[in-house]
Formats: C-alpha cells, structure tokens, sequence
C-alpha cells in the first residue's frame, strides 16, 4: 500500500495546472505599448467620451506620474513596467446593436470550455449577464426587464455616454483619484467596466453578474465599476473571472465602488479565478484592487470573496460606515498554492453611531505560497457605541506555505467594542485517516475539510454562486490528489 | 470472513505486532484484551489500513482476498469499519453531511448512484433513533466540542449507516458513562447478523456485559497468547493481566 503523506500531497498540489489555460485568438485592436497623455487622450477617444471624462482621466495620469507603488504589503515581485503595457484592448467585431446570437463564434466557444453558457445562463439562472471580454462589453442581457423597474445595468463607457449626471456625481466619490498608486492608474486609464445605479425603493429582482475576463497577451486591463443603491433599495451583484494562461505577468488594476445611500443594500460577492502563474511561480495575474463602499444612515454594505487565482493579490474591499446604524460586513476565502501570494483584507471605518462591522476571514495556504490577511478597524470619535467583531483562520497543507496576520485597531471612542480571534490549523494526516476509513479517498476528504473550514463564508454567497465557488475551490486544491 | 496469518507490523522501524494469527467468522464477536501498550489499537489501525504502519511479515485475508496493498478507502468499500478510539473533529462539516459523503462515496466505489435525498433522511432519522440521539446532534459540526458518550454513539451511528461486515469497536466503551454504555451496545448487538461480525477491543469486562463476545483473546507484547470463551474476559477482570505475563515469560 502506498504511503500518502503531506509531501506527496504538496507534490501533486506542485502538478496541478491551470483548468482553464487556453488562448482564444480573436483579432484585437491593440493599442501600441506605453503609457503617455496622448495614449490617455486615445483611450477616451476611443471610447468617444465627453470632455469632462477625458479632463478626469487626464488629471488622473498626472497625479499617477508623481505616485510610487506602495511596498507595505507582504509580496515580492517585479514590479511591472508600466511602459511595457498596451492600455488598450478591444474584440474588433463590436457592434453595439448586436445580441448574443451575433457574437464572435469564438468567443461563445470559450464561455463553453469555462462552464458559462451564457443562453443557458440567461434561460435558467434568472441571471442578467454584462460580459467583459478585455475592455468592452460585447453582450448585454435583460436590460430591458431591469429597465422596467428603472434599474440601470451597462457598461460604465455606455453610462459615461447615457447618464453622464449619474456617473460625474459619485465616480471617484469613495475611491479619489490619488487614493492609491493603482487607483490613479486605473482612472486615468480604465477600459470598461460596469454602471449600476437602483432607484430608491426598488428590490433588484434578480442578481446581476459580470464576467470579467483577460484576454490579450501583454494587455492590462483596468476595470471601473460604479455601483449606487439608491434610498431603499437593495441589488445583490456578483462578479466572478476566469484567464487564460499566459506566460508573462498580466496587470489588473480595477476599481470598484458603491454608495448606499439611507437604509439601501448592497451585496456585492466575487469568485476570482485568475491565472495564479505555473507550478514554478512563472506568470500569473498581478491582481491591484480597490474596492470601497460608503454606508450612509441605516445602509449595510456585505464584501463577499473567493480568491483562488493571481500570482500577487492586493485587495481590501473596505466599508465606510458613515451613516448611522450603518453594517458594513466582509466575508472572504484566499486560496494560495505554488508560488501564489495574496495580501488581503478589509477596512472597516466606523464613523457614524451605532454602527457594526463583521469581518470573517479564512485563508488556505499550500505549496511555497505565501496568505496574508490584513484589516483595519477603525473606530472615529463620534462613532458612539460602534461593534466590530473579526475572525480570521488559516489552514495550512504542508510546511513549505505560510499564514499571516495583521489585524489593525484605532479605536478614538470609548464605547466602541471591537473583538478579534484568530485561528491556524493544519490538515492533519489523522484527519484524512477518518475520512478514509469511512470510505471517503483523500481528494474527496481535502475538498470536505477545506469545504467545512469555508462554510461560513460560503454560506454568504448566493446558492448557484455557492456551488461554482466549491467546485473552484476543489479545483485549485486537491484536483489532481488521490 | 477476516484470517490474520503471522502478522507483523512496525511504526517508525519499531516491531509492534509480533506474528498475531486471528480467524474471524461471519456471525461471530471477538474480543481482544490486554494491556496496556500491548498492541491492541495497532492492530484495529492494521486492519483498517493506516498508512503510518508497516506490514512487515505476514497477511491479511478479507473476504478471500489480501487487503494489505488496499487503500484505507478501499478497505472501507469492501465492508471494514474502524469505531474509533479517538474520533477527529472536523469543523464546518455536519454529522449529517459526513455520512451522507461517505455513503455515497461507497455507492460510487460500487458503480452506484448516490443515494436519493429522500431515502437518505429516512436512513439517518431510523439510525439516529436506533442510537437515542437527538436530531440537533445531526446538524453538528462532526465531533466539535462532543463529549466522550456523543464522539462514540456517533462512531456506531456510523456504523449502523455503513453497515459493515467487519466492525472493529476500538476502545468504545472508554469515556462512557452506563447508560451511554447501554445504548452504544444495544446499537450494535441490534446491527450484528449472522452475515457480519464484530471485533471488540476492550480494557474492561464491563463492555462484554452488554457485547457478548463468542471469542476472548489475549493481546500481549504483540502477540495473541490465550484465547478462550467468554469466561476468560471474568478470568481477567478478577485476577488481571499479571498471571498471563507471567505464564507467558516463564
């Protein structure tokens, strides 16, 4: 009988490759490499914006040029040059009037091989698509069911074009321009992304979905998405992403943010799935985000994230609970395997009274990859009476990973009550024993713990989301064990 | 139904089993005394198929065929259960949604369906009453925070839903208050047939109250050295294991 231990666990972790490495060739106009004022001037152009856009990107990029990459997080990598880039990337055969019967063959046959048939999707989920294939959407699906409730659902580029007063009124409300070296870059040069925008009152009957995709070798791409709750209301928006295998690293510098305004929710849930680089650490998706809600009074914003993919994960979906009896909560599972490393995390930033964040954290390390979870709880002065409870778990499979921590606390009220636990644990050898005992083989038996170590996260997710994020999850674990 | 021939087994080049010879009839209860150290969980884990162990003489004949280069799962599939002395936890995976992978994964290793849902819950409801326990047990994180009785009435809960032929009680009665005791027994004296059979690994007498074992042996220094009926378990519990090292060193 064959002896399994943790080593050949982490040997065959070492061999798991990628599920959806594959390169669809769709002709792209590509802009040439480099970034300068005049490539910002084309990117706008391009996308025949208005004025005060290319004014706001411009501004951007020169606030960007004076910034520096921030070095605080736990990853090492080279760092991008950012004069190597093509900052714009679009399928050519775009035609704003086309449904998805008209798209690209090829493109269809790539949501095949990655599980998303987007009729059957639209048929069976009761779910409106916004698909991102690099930077511009391509398809477009029951805008017209969610225009009867005066929901608006596009393309941040049609919004920029449709309803200009909306999105010059919060873009860059919550996440400034010069918030972050990222932050200016992608404003000055974003591609496309989504606009969201719920009337007061309205319950979104459906939940929206976008899926992100990188396409084009040696493209970054820069997604912006806008999301406002209006009095009332409430959407759950899911996003979730997939990339092909690439052998260079591929930036990723999106933006999102929402505003809830009074007594509004949103649910907003990610699975992110993107290329995490080869068993030897080569390649992979450097993955920048910001993403940033603002609480106004009674209003409750949920993070939800699966990160599984990305060589480098720099990620904090934050709360702004400025309103008060605002909920700010997040939920989040990081996956890292091989050489993958992820420094993620929330802030919660209580400035309003009565106000109550929740943050449940679970990291899973394997291979040499290195997980980090790092969140602020930030308690202002008059946020009397402000509750936060944190809870952040590793697990570890094998001896080559590691697990961090940097919980952070600035409490100026002395009503607030802030609570943090923390746990590691490792997949024991007699664990897995159990499992097998009772007929369950060690694939089976990892996917079980990882899956019962996540549920609480899990939970939060919405169910056809839920059942996509395990499967991930199993993916890239224990895929090829056993 | 079980034939252990010479059986030899190390942990870490360690020699713990030194040659056991044990035949195991369908129908049949056994019980496996001794003390201390003697070896007796080492061999429950042996035949089950831990992978820490080393066969290093001997054989293991189940059902006919040689397990020894089966897989723990493997060995599962064919009918061997492990009652564990020390039951893992495992947080975040309910009792119910354990037993119902395991099942399942029996089914598929046997070219079955899963179980439909319905025939399921009727299986877990009729086992869960067979053992007394309450339904708010079944939605409990697998052994987190259980006492002792709970970890061991939820080892023959699973038994009674994987309905082994070959069940290996290893230290069941240990952490059991009477009562407990009593309905674990019960539970498994319900579920023995004369289509499978029970090895009870014990301490005490007490347990072969409840389990009457139809065969008692000796465990000692890795070896089986008395075997008799049921009268040697009340031999044992009157005048200990002294008398049997004793005989065996002299």
């Amino acid at each position: 009988m064959s002896k399994y231990t943790e080593d050949d666990l982490r040997e065959e972790l070492k061999t798991k490759e990628y599920e959806y490495g594959f390169f669809t060739d769709i002709e792209s106009d590509t802009f040439p490499i480099g970034l300068n004022e005049d490539i910002v001037r084309a990117i706008s152009k391009k996308k025949d914006e208005p004025q005060w856009m290319t004014d706001w990107r411009l501004e951007a990029f020169k606030i960007w040029k004076d910034m520096t990459e921030p070095e605080w997080a736990n990853v090492n990598y080279k760092k991008p040059d950012f004069q190597s880039i093509a900052y714009y990337s679009a399928p050519t055969s775009v035609d704003p009037n086309k449904t998805l019967d008209d798209v690209d063959p090829d493109l269809l046959a790539m949501y095949k091989k990655l599980g998303i048939s987007v009729d059957e999707q639209k048929k069976m989920n009761n779910v409106a698509m916004d698909i991102v294939v690099d930077s511009v959407s391509v398809a477009t699906t029951f805008k017209k069911t969610l225009a009867e409730k005066g929901i608006i659902f596009m393309s941040i580029s049609e919004a920029i074009k449709e309803h200009p007063e909306l999105v010059k009124k919060y873009i860059g409300t919550i996440v400034p321009i010069k918030d972050n070296f990222y932050a200016a870059l992608n404003s000055a040069v974003f591609s496309d992304g989504s606009f969201c925008y719920i009337p007061k009152g309205v319950k979104c009957p459906m939940e929206l979905s976008t899926y992100f995709r990188i396409n084009q070798g040696g493209t970054g791409q820069f997604e912006r998405t806008l999301l406002v709750a209006d009095e009332g209301s409430y959407v759950s928006y899911l996003e979730g992403c997939t990339a092909p295998s690439r052998d260079e690293n591929q930036l990723h510098a999106a933006v999102v943010e929402l505003i809830a305004l009074d007594d509004a929710e949103i649910k907003y849930s990610t699975v992110q799935n993107w290329f995490p680089g080869n068993s030897e650490g080569k390649g992979g998706v450097y993955n920048f985000v910001t993403k940033r809600g603002l609480c106004e009074k009674n209003a409750k914003i949920s993070w939800t994230q699966v990160e599984t993919g990305s060589a480098v994960t720099w990620k904090y979906p934050s709360c702004i609970l400025k309103g008060d009896n605002s909920v700010g909560e997040f939920y989040s599972i990081a996956v890292t395997n091989n050489f993958q490393q992820a420094d993620t995390g929330t802030k919660m930033i209580h400035i309003g009274k009565n106000t109550k964040s929740t943050i449940i954290s679970k990291g899973i390390s394997a291979g040499k990859s290195q997980n980090s979870y790092r969140g602020l709880v930030q308690i202002n002065s008059r946020a009397d009476n402000a509750r936060n409870f944190s809870q952040c778990d590793s697990l570890l499979m094998g001896n080559e990973c590691g697990a961090h921590t940097f919980p952070y606390i600035e409490a100026k009220n002395k009503t607030a009550k802030v609570e943090h636990e923390a746990t590691t644990s490792k997949i024991g050898e007699d664990q897995i024993f159990y499992c097998n005992q009772r007929g369950i083989d060690t694939e089976k038996a990892i996917a079980l713990i990882v899956n019962g170590f996540s549920k609480e996260v899990l939970n939060k997710l919405p169910m056809e989301f839920a059942i996509e994020a395990q499967k991930l999850l199993e993916i890239s674990l224990e895929g090829s064990v056993g | 139904m079980l034939k252990i021939n010479n059986l030899h087994a190390s942990v870490e080049d360690k020699g713990i089993l030194k040659g056991i010879n044990l035949e195991v009839k369908a129908g049949e209860v056994h019980a496996i005394m001794g003390p201390n150290g003697s070896g007796k969980s080492t061999l429950a884990s042996v035949i089950a198929g831990k992978e820490e162990y080393e066969v290093t003489d001997g054989s293991i004949i189940f059902e006919g065929e040689d397990i020894e280069e089966l897989a723990a799962e493997e060995r599962a599939h064919k009918g061997v259960f492990l009652s564990f002395q020390y039951p893992v936890e495992i947080p975040g995976v309910s009792v119910t949604n354990f037993i119902k992978t395991a099942i399942n994964e029996s089914r598929k290793a046997k070219g079955l369906e899963d179980m439909p849902a319905k025939d399921m819950l009727k299986l877990i409801r009729d086992k869960a009453d067979l053992l007394e326990m309450d339904r708010k047990f079944l939605s409990r994180s697998l052994n987190e925070g259980f006492s002792g009785g709970e970890k061991k009435r939820n080892e023959i809960f699973q038994m009674a839903m994987l309905e082994p032929k070959l069940a290996i009680l290893d230290e069941t009665d240990s952490g059991l208050d009477i009562d407990a005791l009593r309905i674990v027994a019960n539970g498994v004296n319900k579920l023995k047939s004369k289509d499978n059979a029970v090895v009870v690994i014990t301490h005490y007498q007490r347990l072969l109250d409840y389990i009457v074992p139809d065969f008692v042996h000796v465990l000692y220094n890795g070896k089986i050295v008395k075997s008799g009926g049921k009268e040697l378990a009340h031999e044992l519990e009157e005048k200990g294991y002294d008398w049997i090292k004793e005989e065996v060193n002299a």
